[in-house]
């Protein structure tokens, strides 16, 4: 689907969120406690200094160490009154996890997400099955909120990412197998025994499916999958064998502080992705990694970079643990593309990740 | 050059590649995903039925052809053709070996391929090898049935070790199909072999290649019915939980010599040296401690003045017998260890009084790490019982009546003893893989003998047969 927007029209519309956001976060009469008191100590005035996108450098990196030490109350934007809310924990964090409140941001991503994809790729009507981290998650109810917009219901498989990170971490790598095992057990029981037309899952986890059964012949139609690094062959390995070129392949990288950026769609036989955020609610940005504050140069890897600016929650500049290629922009989205992520420096240490 | 996956026989180009740099042209790897492996065991059955087709009789004559092939063929090398001599020339390029050291170790595959008949007899005690045709076999009055518990044998293979391949030629031979991961320097050699099979008349199916990572390896090991890898002490321990695999680690071979024949050293020093030195050090199989009951002073001197005589020479000359590394941190590493430990007391570098340069040195383009023997007055000490990737040992003075208690795991042990009663506690040591006795070295190699573990009781079980036999 292209955008009606072009690069330039689409910087402009990111400057007007950009102090709309701002505003909405640093005004007193609708802002969280934890920005207003940050307020003094910023060195700027977010309301009079922040006037596009650009001036948002003007933050220091977002610290996502607050998200564990701060009660998520603080988070609170005033205007929300006592609405009530959902507490989500980021992924596999092991130890005091890190927290971000949320109301509607889900289901405004998914709805997106949704629309992206029209009626055909993940057939309307069709019932979901989730396997993978549910418990505190946003993703637990994006999904169920995306089948439900598509006029099916959704299954769940649970699997605790933080046990799996512990096994590992024991040495105790034949455990983590049988674990993963159980977790496939359990998936392959319900898409025989349940009418399944479309997964969510990761990576890992659709692959051992797949050695299970053939997922053509059981139905399924559409795979939305995400949670780990995709390499081109990866992509091809999957689209080609998992999903023996017949499944819709949806891969897209996300998390709870962002939410979901969409891959854009590739020429035949391309198998290198490229995400592109839900801006203007949130903006990737590939940085020099010895010095944030610079774009990369396109075609170059650099740290990924997140603002998220939505009336439910406010991060600047916050550095992933990822590193990407600066793509540029597309007709289907008009601003920055993040290709081929992997982890931060992977590149140059070990770096442990995808356990599931 | 190219060097594609081979998935059961059939080429397949990744789009994750590794470059390598040969010298003269660049090499690219094709990486294999974890899934893709998994993916091709589950038409394992494919291979096993393609090599259940043929007599094993037959397997092993093509196994024999298969030697001479890999010794003196130009053989397929991806989307190139690999002439003996390129083969030396590039595996030397990428892991540093001397071409002397690549050629022994090209000798001691082709001894294992060309003597499959005699390794296979030494595993299964003589059976004939229609026991893979038809898994029953009489001996004497005795019948016998074995099948096999596994339809693949994964191999995680090493870079600075050519010959470990030789363990499992045999496999296909047995009817067991091999899925193979390279070392990331040694690309080569698991590669030549397979073409030579294939082309002696091999079933390709029989066959996969995957340079991959270490998830990769992982994933090979763990989803075949066998393993086999190698490594130090921390990969035995990670394998640890896994049955199916069986990890040859740190060797920790030595020389024991008795009290009877301690007063003989003199005649053992070209023994001893070359157990320390032969294959630039870096097999298991080398010597890495040597435990006297007296005489340690002179024989460490002794041993010390003939190990400091063997110097760098460049990978092409014909007396080189160090190996560069390839990664010149490791070497660093291994040298900070080495000095750091001789900070504490109990061990003296003997070695340094034998020669005028440091123990690494940079010649020819390369970092070595130059022989290196250390006197422990303390047993326990830290450097008594290790073991480094080139000419490295220690030497231990304890009497003989301890030696055995204070050995630990150790792969190979040569032991210089004709005395009945030593020699009878050798024999019922737990700790010992393998027994030399008498004055060899302990990289002395005999085909018909296992080397560590068998073979052909990890991939095959007897199983007990009764009633009509004759109808089976």
């Amino acid at each position: 689907m292209s955008s009606s927007l072009t690069p330039q029209a689409a910087a402009e519309a990111l400057d007007v969120h950009t102090r709309e956001m701002v505003e909405w976060h640093f005004s007193p009469e609708t802002g969280c406690p934890y920005w207003l008191e940050r307020v003094p100590a910023l060195g700027f005035d977010p309301l009079k200094d922040v006037a596009c996108f650009a001036d948002i450098q003007k933050f220091e990196p977002f610290d996502d160490e607050v998200l564990r030490k701060e009660d998520p109350a603080r988070f609170i934007p005033r205007a929300f009154g006592k609405r009530p809310y959902n507490v989500f924990e980021t992924g596999g964090t092991t130890g005091m996890p890190k927290q971000r409140i949320g109301w509607d941001d889900y289901k405004t991503d998914y709805t997106e997400f949704s629309e992206h994809y029209g009626p055909g790729f993940f057939p309307q009507g069709a019932n979901w099955l989730m396997v993978g981290p549910t418990g505190p998650r946003r993703l637990r109810l994006a999904i169920e909120h995306l089948a439900n917009i598509r006029g099916g219901a959704c299954y769940f498989i649970d699997l605790d990412p933080r046990w799996v990170k512990r096994l590992i971490g024991m040495g105790e790598m034949r455990m983590a197998k049988l674990y993963q095992e159980h977790v496939i057990d359990h998936a392959a029981t319900i898409i025989r025994h349940r009418d399944i037309g479309c997964l969510f899952t990761t990576p890992k986890l659709l692959e051992s499916l797949a050695e299970r059964m053939s997922l053509v012949d059981a139905g399924i139609r559409g795979v939305f999958a995400g949670g780990t690094t995709m390499t081109p062959q990866y992509v091809r390995f999957i689209e080609e064998e998992v999903l023996e070129g017949k499944i819709n392949f949806a891969p897209t990288y996300g998390n709870t502080l962002m939410g979901l950026a969409i891959s854009k769609k590739r020429a035949p036989g391309e198998f290198s992705l490229t995400y592109h955020a839900p801006q203007p609610r949130a903006v990737l940005r590939i940085v020099n990694p010895d010095s944030p504050s610079e774009l990369m140069p396109y075609g170059e890897y650099g740290r990924v970079e997140l603002t998220t600016m939505t009336k439910e929650f406010f991060m600047p500049r916050f550095l992933e643990r990822d590193e990407a290629i600066r793509r540029p922009p597309c007709d289907e989205f008009p601003w920055d593309g993040v290709g081929d992520v992997r982890p931060f420096q992977s590149a140059t240490k070990s770096v442990i990740e995808g356990v599931y | 050059m190219n060097i594609p996956i081979l998935r059961l026989g059939s080429e397949y180009l990744s789009q994750d590649l590794v470059e390598l740099d040969l010298g003269h042209e660049s090499l690219t790897t094709h990486t294999a995903n974890p899934g893709l492996i998994r993916r091709d065991l589950l038409r394992i059955s494919e291979a096993k039925a393609a090599l259940d087709a043929l007599p094993a009789d037959t397997l092993a004559t093509y196994c024999e052809q298969a030697a001479e092939l890999f010794l003196h063929a130009d053989l397929p090398c991806g989307d190139a053709v690999q002439s003996p001599r390129e083969y030396v020339e590039s595996l030397s390029a990428l892991t540093r070996l001397p071409h002397t050291l690549v050629r022994m170790n090209m000798g001691k595959i082709h001894a294992a391929m060309s003597q499959v008949r005699t390794i296979i007899a030494g595993l299964t005690r003589n059976m004939p090898l229609n026991i893979f045709d038809r898994g029953i076999t009489r001996i004497d009055d005795l019948i016998i049935h074995y099948f096999p518990i596994t339809s693949s044998l994964g191999v995680s293979l090493p870079s600075n070790a050519p010959a470990v391949n030789s363990l499992w030629i045999p496999a296909p031979v047995m009817k067991i199909p091999v899925l193979l991961k390279p070392g990331r320097e040694d690309p080569f050699t698991p590669l030549r072999i397979v073409q030579a099979m294939i082309q002696a008349g091999f079933p390709s199916k029989a066959f996969g290649y995957y340079p991959t990572t270490h998830e990769g390896g992982d994933t090979l090991l763990t989803s075949c019915g066998r393993g086999l890898s190698f490594g130090s002490d921390a990969t035995v321990k990670k394998y640890a939980a896994f049955p199916s695999i069986q990890v040859h680690g740190t060797g920790r071979s030595k020389i024991l010599i008795g009290e009877d024949m301690i007063q003989r050293w003199p005649e053992f020093l070209d023994v001893i040296v070359q157990s320390i030195s032969a294959n630039g050090g870096r097999s298991c199989i080398n010597t890495s401690a040597i435990l006297v009951p007296s005489h340690r002073d002179e024989l460490a001197n002794a041993l010390a003045a003939e190990l400091a005589k063997i110097k760098p020479h460049p990978r092409d000359h014909p007396d080189a017998l160090l190996c560069g590394f390839a990664n010149p941190a490791l070497a660093d590493g291994i040298d900070e260890r080495i000095t750091a430990h001789l900070k504490e007391p109990g061990a003296s570098d003997v070695t340094v009084l034998h020669r005028d340069t440091a123990r690494k040195v940079d010649a020819f383009g390369q970092t070595y790490l130059q022989p290196t023997l250390i006197s422990c007055a303390d047993r326990d000490h830290a450097l008594a019982n290790t073991e480094f990737m080139f000419p490295y040992a220690s030497i231990v003075e304890i009497p003989q009546s301890k030696m055995l208690s204070h050995i630990g795991q150790t792969l190979v042990v040569s032991a210089f003893t004709e005395d009945p009663h030593f020699i009878r506690e050798l024999l019922l040591s737990p700790d010992i893989e393998r027994l030399n006795l008498g004055a060899f070295p302990t990289n002395r190699v005999q085909w018909e003998q296992p080397h560590e573990g068998n073979l052909f009781e990890f991939l095959y079980h007897r199983r007990a047969i009764q009633g009509n036999v004759a109808v089976a």
